[in-house]
């Protein structure tokens, strides 16, 4: 199948397939994090701000609790009105969303609550104004704010999860995957428009890419991935929650209950390939 | 694989066979021996022209004081990648090009006599992008200078993710962002320098944590490309968008410094922070 003439080694079939996973998990009628906060965790307040001047509607962040447990939220939050999409920016964050973040996990180990965090975002904003204000500082301390907290953290990506920006909000002690999300090192268009100066060979980049979570499981970068009701998130809302809730707290509580150290979470990010002899 | 001689320096013949050197801003033109003297940055419009991993190093070090720390340590084609040509191909002629195992030189070595771990990416390899190799060394580098109470100096120039590893490359950033915390366990310095360009996934974890920040003149720096942005958002770039003076004029940055005057800056720094801390300190122990 390897043909030479720059086609890459995916067949037809393979790409359609690896497209197709894409377009699930941008669905427009999927829940995005509030819809789930909101189905899976109890008594969701929001806070606002990242007290440094600036409140990012692209990230979400609050307090809640899971069947009594009290937690610290943060999320990628897109619009799903034309003017909420604008103020949310589909969901990709300025620095201001990053400090966000970094105020939340703060928050989170000053009053020792475990922290989730819901991701669903093609990536940090690309826009000169975020790049003004130290898009790749805020992107870079929020991964050393996750990798300093002092409480268990666990991630699920919900939908899209964008390059660094994702990883922002990614490095949990336990990290799930809805069966139709994905993580990626760039948009396909992206990885498209570098591998061969060609956006619009996004279905090659993305059967590239192997997007399918069940390679996270297997490369250890996910620990779970959550079944979704059959269609798909987008036809039953309530459906996933339910499905992603007993999950969820099963993770937290058996964090909290097994002790928990962040030097545990560095070291897993440190021999994260297990390519190399430590 | 061996440890096989193709990853041995670059001979001086090789610099020798090239007769002359042409700016690619001005058109200057000057002898090869010249070029090398001037440390690759043009006498008449002083633009920094990229250099190897190879020629950073010994531009920093003390001579023959570097001794490269994982020399055989390379990757794999973990998702048995294929663009426009096998990523496998891609490695075997960058390695063969670049004399170096993947886009990071290692190692230890001193700098005006002071013990320091030195790091130095090489963009003509795959464009100086993170790869899971490039991530290791670069994290065995820092927590060898930790074991060894030694400063760390890394000159990143980097492209950002290697899109061919996919999220391997994504995860690198994790990687050198937890090792970059043995450092600061240890209370010892990170001093980021930030070469020609610095982008993406390589800006936004380890090159951005530095204690210390340094550029070297008009050098690209940014987590988005100045491309993808205009054709994301149609926006009117301003002027020296992205440039090292770009964001030290926004306190991004502490210092952009002439590649004629990075070794003593740097050992200005190095003088600064080594030594007897003071009453609060452990350094003095």
């Amino acid at each position: 199948m390897t043909s030479g003439d720059g086609e890459g080694t995916a067949s037809a079939q393979e790409m359609a397939e690896a497209w197709a996973h894409v377009e699930f998990a941008r669905h427009p009628d999927r829940p995005y994090s509030l819809d789930l906060i909101q189905r899976c965790l109890d008594d969701f307040i929001e806070l606002h701000g990242d007290r440094q001047g600036g409140d990012d509607a692209a990230v979400v962040i609050g307090l809640a609790k899971l069947n009594g447990l009290r937690l610290a939220v943060v999320a990628n939050q897109k619009g799903r009105t034309l003017e909420e999409r604008g103020r949310r920016n589909f969901g990709m964050a300025h620095p201001e969303g990053y400090r966000k973040a970094q105020r939340l996990f703060a928050l989170a180990g000053r009053l020792q609550l475990p922290v989730v965090s819901f991701i669903d975002t093609p990536g940090a904003y690309p826009g000169v104004a975020a790049e003004e204000r130290g898009q790749a500082w805020a992107i870079a301390q929020t991964l050393e704010a996750q990798l300093a907290l002092t409480t268990p953290y666990v991630a699920v990506v919900i939908g899209e999860g964008g390059s660094g920006g994702a990883l922002a909000t990614l490095l949990a002690d336990s990290v799930l995957v809805l069966e139709h999300a994905f993580l990626s090192v760039a948009s396909p268009e992206a990885a498209a428009a570098i591998l061969f100066r060609d956006a619009g060979r996004k279905q090659s980049a993305a059967a590239a890419l192997c997007l399918e979570p069940d390679n996270l499981l297997k490369w250890g970068i996910a620990d779970e991935i959550v079944p979704e009701p059959p269609g798909g998130a987008h036809t039953d809302w309530d459906g996933t929650a339910a499905l992603l809730r007993p999950r969820l707290e099963a993770r937290l509580q058996k964090l909290v209950a097994d002790g928990f150290a962040p030097s545990r979470r560095r070291e897993r990010y440190r021999r994260l390939d297990g390519l190399f002899k430590a | 694989m061996s440890a096989s001689p193709i990853y041995s320096p670059p001979t001086a013949a090789a610099a020798e066979a090239k007769e002359s050197v042409v700016c690619a801003v001005c058109q200057a033109s000057q002898s090869a021996a010249s070029a090398e003297a001037n440390l690759y940055v043009c006498p008449s419009c002083g633009a920094h022209t990229r250099i190897s991993a190879h020629q950073r190093i010994h531009q920093l070090a003390d001579p023959d004081s570097f001794r490269e720390w994982d020399v055989d340590l390379e990757g794999s084609d973990r998702l048995g990648f294929f663009d426009t040509k096998a990523y496998v191909d891609r490695l075997d002629e960058a390695r063969l090009r670049q004399h170096l195992p993947d886009a990071i030189l290692t190692g230890s070595g001193r700098l005006s006599s002071i013990p320091v771990g030195l790091a130095a990416f090489d963009f003509g390899f795959l464009g100086g992008s993170l790869s899971t190799a490039v991530g290791e060394r670069l994290a065995r580098a820092i927590e060898r200078s930790a074991e060894a109470s030694t400063p760390f100096v890394c000159v990143t120039s980097s492209g950002g993710a290697r899109m061919q590893e996919g999220v391997f490359s994504l995860m690198q950033m994790a990687k050198s962002v937890a090792a970059l915390h043995r450092l600061a366990e240890c209370h010892l310095p990170f001093i980021s320098i930030l070469a020609d360009p610095t982008m993406g996934g390589s800006i936004a974890s380890f090159a951005a944590l530095g204690d210390i920040i340094l550029a070297e003149p008009k050098a690209m720096i940014g987590f988005t490309g100045a491309r993808v942005i205009t054709q994301a958002t149609y926006e009117q770039l301003p002027a020296g968008f992205q440039t090292s003076e770009f964001h030290h004029a926004r306190g991004l940055i502490d210092k952009v410094v002439d590649r004629r005057q990075l070794r003593e800056v740097l050992t200005q720094l190095l003088m600064v922070l080594s030594g007897p801390a003071g009453e609060t300190g452990q350094a003095a122990a």
